[in-house]
């Protein structure tokens, strides 16, 4: 396990299924539930933090021994300010219409906690390379999350795919779009949903693997944990379970230790 | 008057800020488990909502408009909220210690709650005046409390349910909260009828 776990391609894919932010480790919530009506921007919002998480993590693992560890927070929180201030002037220049559809969206990719999350849990202690792969994949299972969220809401809630109306649903016809799913209450619906039937496979998966192996360590954020995190957010210190998300906190308690 | 009643009631009831915008989602769904807790986390963000609306509408408009460095807002506010939370922490060790015993630890949580965010940079996009942000900060300090309020109640209620596994604890809240957000969808109505669209 140990030589797996420093590979690059390990480090790509746990992002995109083991630990995927929105689906396992339930974090940065707000975006996926306000940009998600439609396939498009949900695809965006999801490039647009993906960049910041990657050049982030750059910007962070470079500077992980210049930053005196008290300071740690405030500096990797205006590293990120800049980064997201310069991803908006360039969709405000080159693609406005995505800039409006996402609104403050955009400026908020600041405090989102996957962002601050892997700065604390990832590139603060390792090199270069590995933390830019670990925000791709991060980046990467984001978006694929953010997609196909959006493709629900959208092709539910308006009847198109990618703005592309679907034949035999709106207009005259008998089928109409669901209206609620692309309105709030749609995105929560659609959230749980999907997080309910990425539990459902993680159990499948993990049911076929050896006993000893079903710790935290090995799957990190798998429906146990939830369970696990969910009955110790009453005894565990407030600070902890207070802000972020169940499955969050164990994980980066866990790499800290490393 | 009737723009800031305007303002207030849209911002508690129809576009409450968790349920229909989305601010805050991450520490509703952590922290309405317990009642006290969200209670102290809700206190905390009214306040912090309040004062930095009161510090960061005037740096907008008397320091950055006249000077061109609009862009700057993001950098600017996430530095003016994280400092306020530092300072007033400290103030409120020194001269309130039952409220700090209270709400202390959730404040330097509310840096990184998008809540905050969020609505500062609504002051700015709507333009509001320097009492009107105040109205509207304070008005989603207000909303955040009351879906944490009506949200603790309803994950009581979800404990005792016999839940799939798979859909127990977020999931489930997940789908419990489009129910209630439903609920805040019929406010509409009822504000169009008193304030006009």
């Amino acid at each position: 396990m140990a030589d797996k776990k420093s590979s690059l391609s390990y480090e790509f894919t746990k992002g995109i299924i083991k630990e995927n932010p929105l689906l396992v480790l339930l974090l940065g919530t707000c975006p996926a539930l306000a940009v998600t009506t439609s396939a498009w921007d949900g695809v965006g919002m999801g490039l647009a933090a993906t960049f910041v998480l990657v050049m982030s993590n750059l910007v962070i693992s470079l500077l992980r021994n210049i930053i005196p560890d008290r300071v740690r927070i405030p500096s990797y929180i205006t590293i990120i300010a800049s980064l997201v201030t310069i991803l908006q002037l360039f969709l405000q220049a080159y693609l406005p219409d995505l800039n409006k559809s996402l609104g403050i969206f955009i400026p908020l990719i600041t405090v989102n906690c996957i962002i601050l999350g892997r700065a604390e849990a990832f590139a603060n202690k390792k090199p270069v390379l590995i933390s830019i792969i670990d925000g791709l994949g991060m980046g990467v299972g984001f978006t694929a999350a953010l997609f196909l969220i959006g493709s629900v809401r959208e092709i539910l809630g308006s009847g198109s795919f990618f703005n592309i109306a679907i034949p035999f649903i709106g207009g005259d016809n008998v089928l109409q779009p669901i209206l609620i799913f692309a309105l709030p209450p749609g995105g929560f619906a659609i959230y749980g949903l999907m997080i309910a039937i990425s539990n459902k496979l993680n159990a499948r998966f993990y049911a076929r693997q050896p006993a000893e192996l079903m710790d935290h360590e090995h799957y990190p954020g798998s429906i146990y944990d939830h369970h696990q995190a969910l009955l110790e957010a009453e005894t565990r210190d407030t600070l902890i379970a207070a802000g972020q998300l169940d499955g969050a906190f164990p994980l980066v308690k866990e790499k800290k230790e490393e | 008057m009737i723009d800031i009643a305007k303002i207030l009631f849209t911002v508690i009831l129809l576009n409450n800020i968790v349920l229909s915008q989305f601010l805050g989602v991450c520490s509703f769904l952590g922290l309405t488990t317990d009642l006290k807790n969200s209670m102290g986390m809700s206190f905390a963000v009214i306040f912090v909502m309040v004062v930095s609306s009161a510090i960061t509408q005037p740096i907008f408009q008397y320091l950055l408009v006249p000077n061109n460095l609009e862009y700057l807002q993001t950098v600017v506010f996430i530095l003016v909220i994280a400092s306020a939370v530092q300072i007033l922490e400290a103030i409120i060790k020194k001269v309130f210690p039952p409220l700090y015993k209270g709400m202390g630890i959730y404040l330097p949580l509310i840096t990184t709650n998008c809540a905050i965010l969020g609505i500062m940079l609504v002051n700015i996009q709507e333009s509001y005046t320097f009492f009107e942000s105040l109205v509207n900060g304070f008005g989603a300090g207000v909303s955040y409390m009351l879906a944490m309020f009506l949200f603790v109640g309803v994950r009581k209620k979800m404990a005792q349910a016999n839940i799939p596994a798979f859909f127990e604890g977020v999931p489930a809240a997940l789908v419990a909260a489009a129910i209630v957000s439903v609920s805040f969808n019929g406010f509409k109505g009822v504000l169009e009828n008193i304030f006009g669209r």
